[in-house]
């Protein structure tokens, strides 16, 4: 578990993180979104104890990062912002090192060095110097040390940043398989990462939370909310066809792929009126889809609108 | 403990996995071998002791420790790798402490292989080895201080020619805080008391008198307090960055 109490971190008069409380429980993958310098990754070093809090606090498995310091990152496994690592050392040399602070026992100290190993692929690259390595393997290297102890609590900044989209799959994949009992914050730029792997989602910017849901809730505040696209041989047709339908408040058509775009009336569902009005008039058409919402529109508005004040759930 | 030892060992290991270490033992070899025989007129004293030898380590250190030293903290921070150190189970005593050992135990190592010539003396003629030994425990103490003055101003910069230029000065300093370059300007501005505490801060003082043979409890003390002073204020410096 992980809970935050008002958490702030001011560096002079610039307040890189203001107030921040959330609290995240076990089988719970958080996703920290936010654009670039919102203050992510002093939340994530605050939680970690490597930055302490100009106020608030934060807790780790019940430990409180700054008077049980040893406890709580004992409990904790850190990915810090970048992977960093020991770039002379030989992947196995750093992972033992990491295992060796972590005072595994011997026998412990084999199983679960093999098993991060063998999760992250590592094999092929374990004598290599980590120097010599991808960014794509030497961000491996980093998240197999967080997970090497098998932390009830897992805090990763961009774990998949640098890695090219099937290793992104597997780390997803990898995050998944530890979801189930552990708790993990995960930060991250991409909105794809928030629909695979995160149960919820904050959206921070200026310091502070924005919005606290989950990836579905995200969607629904969308604009393209139950909207109906579609493509279709006779643009002009179709177009003239979704305007009489009653609840059809206004209609967009993207100039680079002809998508025509139908947005319903708040609160009204147009997907079956659209099909029946399409299919009365006998008007051809490629695909038809319902708009689940899009998160990147949503992230926009909110990161961008009421100079991120409001829009506090 | 066992963190200590563990970031003691990865420490050190570290520094023979870079030419860091094999450029130094070099280096220190050759230029402590020129000094001793060119400079210190070794032969022509026609003396069976090391007073050559040791006579230049204060100068050898006051550029090559530094040079060690540097790389202490200023390369965890400039390649992020301290955020990972400080969030490991580990406190911050045991990595200042583990660290400090490992860059001391390195130079230790250097020093040690300079034995050929704490044969060569033995082979000439009949040295008074006590004397030898003294030296070379000033020797390395002394080396310790420079470490961890180097290690305290290495964690304040992520820039290791910045780390090694200030350590440089600040242990040219210490060095010469018993010499009229330093003294002069602190007897326009301070009353005698603290002219005299001053000049008993320099190095060359304590070094000196533990190289001539003499154990004195007091140089001893003098040279632990300076390491366990200056580790302390790394450790504070560390932390209050972290809370900046």
């Amino acid at each position: 578990m992980i809970e935050t109490r008002q958490l702030t971190k001011r560096y002079g008069d610039f307040t890189a993180v203001d107030g921040i409380s959330f609290r995240v429980e076990p089988g719970q993958v958080l996703g920290f979104l936010g654009p670039n310098g919102a203050g992510k990754s002093t939340t994530m070093k605050m939680i970690a104890g490597f930055l302490a809090p100009s106020s608030g606090g934060a807790t780790v498995a019940g430990f409180d990062v700054e008077t049980q310091p040893m406890q709580a990152r004992r409990a904790l496994g850190y990915l810090p912002e970048g992977a960093p690592s020991y770039g002379e050392m030989s992947v196995r040399e750093f992972l033992g090192f990491v295992a060796d602070v972590r005072d595994l026992g011997q026998d412990l100290r084999h199983r679960r060095l093999d098993d991060a190993i063998g999760r992250l692929h590592l094999e092929p690259v374990l004598e290599q110097s980590i120097d010599t390595l991808s960014k794509g393997f030497k961000r491996r290297v980093g998240l197999a040390a967080a997970i090497l102890h098998d932390p009830q609590v897992l805090v990763l900044d961009e774990p998949t940043d640098g890695l090219d989209p099937n290793q992104k799959q597997e780390v997803r994949a990898l995050i998944n398989s530890m979801a189930r009992d552990k708790t993990i914050v995960i930060s991250t730029h991409l909105l794809e990462e928030v629909h695979a792997v995160c149960t919820r989602a904050i959206i921070i910017a200026g310091g502070r939370v924005l919005a606290d849901a989950t990836p579905a809730e995200l969607e629904a505040r969308s604009r393209y909310h139950q909207a109906v696209s579609l493509t279709a041989p006779d643009l002009q047709q179709a177009k003239e066809a979704l305007a009489l339908v009653a609840d059809v408040a206004s209609i967009e058509v993207d100039p680079q792929d002809n998508r025509i775009t139908a947005f319903p009336k708040p609160g009204r569902s147009i997907f079956v009126a659209v099909g029946d009005a399409l299919k009365s008039r006998n008007i051809a058409v490629r695909e038809l889809a319902l708009e689940p919402g899009r998160l990147d529109e949503v992230f926009r508005t909110i990161t961008q609108g009421a100079g991120g004040t409001e829009a506090r759930t | 403990m066992s963190g200590t030892l563990t970031i003691f060992r990865r420490e050190l290991r570290s520094y023979f996995a870079t030419p860091v270490a094999y450029v130094f033992i070099v280096i220190f070899l050759l230029m402590s071998g020129a000094f001793t025989f060119y400079m210190g007129d070794f032969y022509e004293r026609g003396q069976a002791d090391l007073q050559p030898f040791f006579m230049f380590h204060p100068w050898l250190y006051l550029f090559l420790v530094p040079a060690v030293a540097m790389r202490m903290w200023a390369e965890e921070r400039k390649s992020g790798t301290i955020e990972l150190l400080l969030t490991l189970p580990v406190t911050l005593w045991q990595a200042v402490f583990g660290k400090f050992l490992a860059a001391w135990a390195f130079i230790a190592i250097a020093l040690a292989l300079t034995f050929p010539i704490w044969l060569t003396v033995n082979y000439l003629g009949d040295p008074d080895n006590g004397v030898i030994f003294a030296s070379y425990l000033g020797s390395l103490l002394m080396a310790g201080a420079f470490l961890a003055i180097g290690s305290c101003i290495s964690a304040t910069t992520r820039n290791q020619v910045v780390a090694f230029i200030l350590t440089v000065v600040a242990c040219f300093l210490l060095l010469l805080a018993g010499f009229p370059l330093v003294l002069d300007v602190f007897h326009a501005i301070a009353p005698q008391g603290v002219v005299d505490a001053i000049a008993g801060l320099s190095f060359l003082t304590h070094f000196t008198s533990i190289s001539k043979g003499v154990i004195d409890l007091r140089d001893l003390v003098y040279f632990v307090l300076m390491i366990g002073v200056w580790l302390y204020a790394t450790a504070v410096v560390i932390d209050m960055k972290k809370a900046a």
